[in-house]
């Protein structure tokens, strides 16, 4: 089922302007909250209506506006019920003084019998025999989330929205609820498109990936290939890389990351429309004994303790070096009447900080051996970016 | 002791029929009108909102003789609206039971249609856009999802709506007068045993008041509570 939407909206100070197209049965919008996802969202469903546009589903048109100049009449809104669009709200907004029956049957069209035969096949596909005369606030959160699916799924629509299913859910909940909303949509054969905020969950379901910045999309494409390379560095971030610096292009294969000091030699061409590197914080490797090229001296700044990693804050030792020569008081060189703790404050947000994190299997090595002397670049995990 | 029992027996019982009629009736034609006004005003623009609630709350906070006064200006039959409808239907309203019930309703109308609205505003409107999605038509999700939904709210409104009603005065007073047996309302009757100095019968209707009243809020109390514990959080 392709999916089409262009979609301009104005609210406020905020501009919605969204374009894609996508042929792929599980989509991915990922963006920061606020960044216009949701609206997108709700905008295919037409719970809003955008001030310009043109929606398709599989050849279906649900919203046009025509191009500028076209006649008014030629409009195209379907009201919400009219799409065939099912919609997961977060909470889930399952009708709270309906039973779990009656909340599947809510939309349903058609005989009485026709009714309960359908509801008593969601009930069976979705594991809820013995809930059905249960209310909503006495379900728990996976019970919850099976019965909005299966009040969606049977009316059968032809796209399922997903409206950051697991936002509000703690952690093992979440890992919990995500397996099962996988497999039962497993056999589904519309389209499913899921916003999120979150890199993992995207990456996780989705085929393509469409990534979007202040109400429009800065990267598309298919999920592996765009976490792998994100070309544009919002892309970058939102996909979780955590390290950038300026670049200057001193030839095909070399590139000198300004922010960090250091000069990379790279066996790859670099590309020439790139102005910025993207370094993940997990990609870096600690090296031993002698400095070769694509390494750093660096100082650690600050660190952090996780269950199962370690994350380091570490400084470039380059850029102390520009420091000194600048005269600019770094490091334990507190500028006289500063107070100490806005000092380290101020120093652990400026951008020359690299975040550098380690798992288990490495901590082990780093307890054994100490802390590194350098730190290696891997050539291929090097992001270019526009 | 002797005494209380002799009035009793003796005691015209008109006063708290016609309360009870009137307040019975007042406050299902609030109800309905109140939901129904809660729903334009709930869905109406900001500046239309604005001016439409105010205008319906206004009787609840004029003085009910201010409130009456409007009411004998518009139904008087030496009125155009007075007029036309005692011409055309006839209708009497001043002086009249339908008197007590019309000046009630517009009293007590502002507490259910507060309530409602304050009840529907704090539901999640992702229940109406859900209901949508899902293809109910919208007075199915008005009143499958949103009244239900919004039940304590409205159901609290009710109980002060029907108090209101049951106790109206000032307007009463004024539109329906206080005719024994016809519009002579409990309140009214209070009011006027006392002006005779008679306590212990001002007293004997006190007492019926407040046990009317009790029983009501118990009962309502009785029924949103049962509703609300299977609701849950919700």
């Amino acid at each position: 089922m392709a999916v089409s939407a262009d979609i301009c909206k104005e609210l406020d100070s905020f501009r919605l302007d969204i374009h894609f197209r996508s042929s792929a049965r599980r989509i991915g919008i990922l963006g920061a909250s606020g960044c216009g996802k949701s609206m997108t969202l709700k905008s295919i469903a037409g719970i809003v209506t955008p001030d310009e546009g043109h929606i398709e589903i599989g050849g279906r048109v649900l919203f046009d506006t025509g191009k500028p100049g076209k006649k008014a009449a030629k409009r195209v809104n379907l009201k919400p019920r009219m799409r065939n669009v099912g919609y997961l709200f977060q909470n889930y907004a399952l009708f709270p003084t309906m039973t779990v029956e009656q909340n599947i049957a809510a939309g349903l069209k058609g005989s009485r019998r026709e009714k309960e035969k359908r509801v008593r096949q969601m009930v069976e596909k979705f594991r809820l025999e013995g809930l059905e005369k249960r209310l909503p606030g006495r379900l728990s959160g996976g019970q919850q989330q099976r019965v909005a699916l299966a009040r969606i799924m049977a009316y059968e629509p032809e796209v399922i929205l997903l409206d950051e299913p697991f936002s509000a859910l703690d952690m093992f909940l979440k890992d919990q609820l995500q397996r099962e909303l996988m497999e039962m949509l497993e056999d589904y054969r519309g389209t499913v498109i899921m916003v999120s905020h979150n890199r993992d969950e995207i990456y996780r379901f989705s085929e393509e990936v469409i990534v979007i910045d202040s109400g429009k999309i800065v990267a598309a494409g298919p999920t592996e290939e765009l976490f792998k390379n994100p070309v544009s560095r919002e892309a970058a971030r939102l996909t979780g890389c955590k390290n950038f610096s300026r670049i200057v292009r001193v030839d095909a294969h070399t590139v000198q990351a300004s922010d960090w000091g250091v000069t990379l030699e790279l066996d790859r061409e670099v590309p020439e429309d790139a102005s910025w590197i993207g370094y993940r914080a997990h990609d870096f490797i600690p090296v031993w004994g002698e400095r070769e090229k694509n390494m750093i001296p660096f100082d650690l700044a600050d660190s952090a303790a996780l269950p199962f990693e370690r994350n380091y804050y570490i400084r470039p030792e380059s850029a102390r070096d520009d420091a000194i020569r600048t005269g600019v008081p770094r490091g334990d060189a507190i500028p006289a009447g500063a107070p100490r703790g806005d000092a380290v404050r101020a120093n652990g947000l400026r951008s020359d900080v690299i975040c550098w994190f380690v798992q288990r299997e490495e901590l082990q090595v780093l307890e054994e051996r100490g802390m590194p002397d350098y730190l290696a670049f891997d050539e291929d995990a090097v992001l270019f970016l526009q | 002791m002797d005494e209380i029992m002799q009035i009793i027996e003796e005691l015209d019982w008109s006063p708290l029929f016609i309360s009870l009629k009137t307040g019975v009736v007042a406050t299902v034609i609030s109800f309905f009108l109140g939901i129904f006004a809660a729903r334009k005003v709930v869905k109406a623009s900001p500046g239309k909102k604005a001016v439409i609630d105010g205008i319906l709350t206004l009787p609840m906070v004029l003085p009910p003789t201010v409130a009456g006064f409007f009411l004998l200006l518009l139904f008087s039959r030496r009125r155009p609206l007075g007029e036309f409808l005692f011409d055309e239907f006839g209708f009497k309203v001043v002086q009249t039971w339908l008197g007590c019930v019309i000046a009630a309703t517009v009293i007590a109308f502002p507490l259910m249609y507060r309530n409602a609205r304050a009840a529907m505003e704090q539901i999640d409107e992702n229940l109406v856009y859900a209901g949508r999605t899902l293809g109910m038509s919208d007075m199915a999700i008005f009143w499958k999802v949103v009244v239900p939904t919004a039940g304590p709210g409205i159901a609290s409104g009710t109980i002060l709506t029907f108090a209101r009603a049951l106790g109206e005065y000032g307007a009463t007073s004024m539109l329906a007068g206080n005719i024994p047996g016809k519009t002579g309302t409990i309140s009214q009757k209070i009011a006027m045993v006392i002006q005779d100095g008679d306590y212990l019968t001002a007293g004997i209707w006190v007492a019926v008041v407040m046990v009317i009243a009790f029983v009501v809020i118990f009962l309502m109390n009785l029924i949103s509570g049962k509703k609300m514990k299977n609701v849950g959080r919700w």
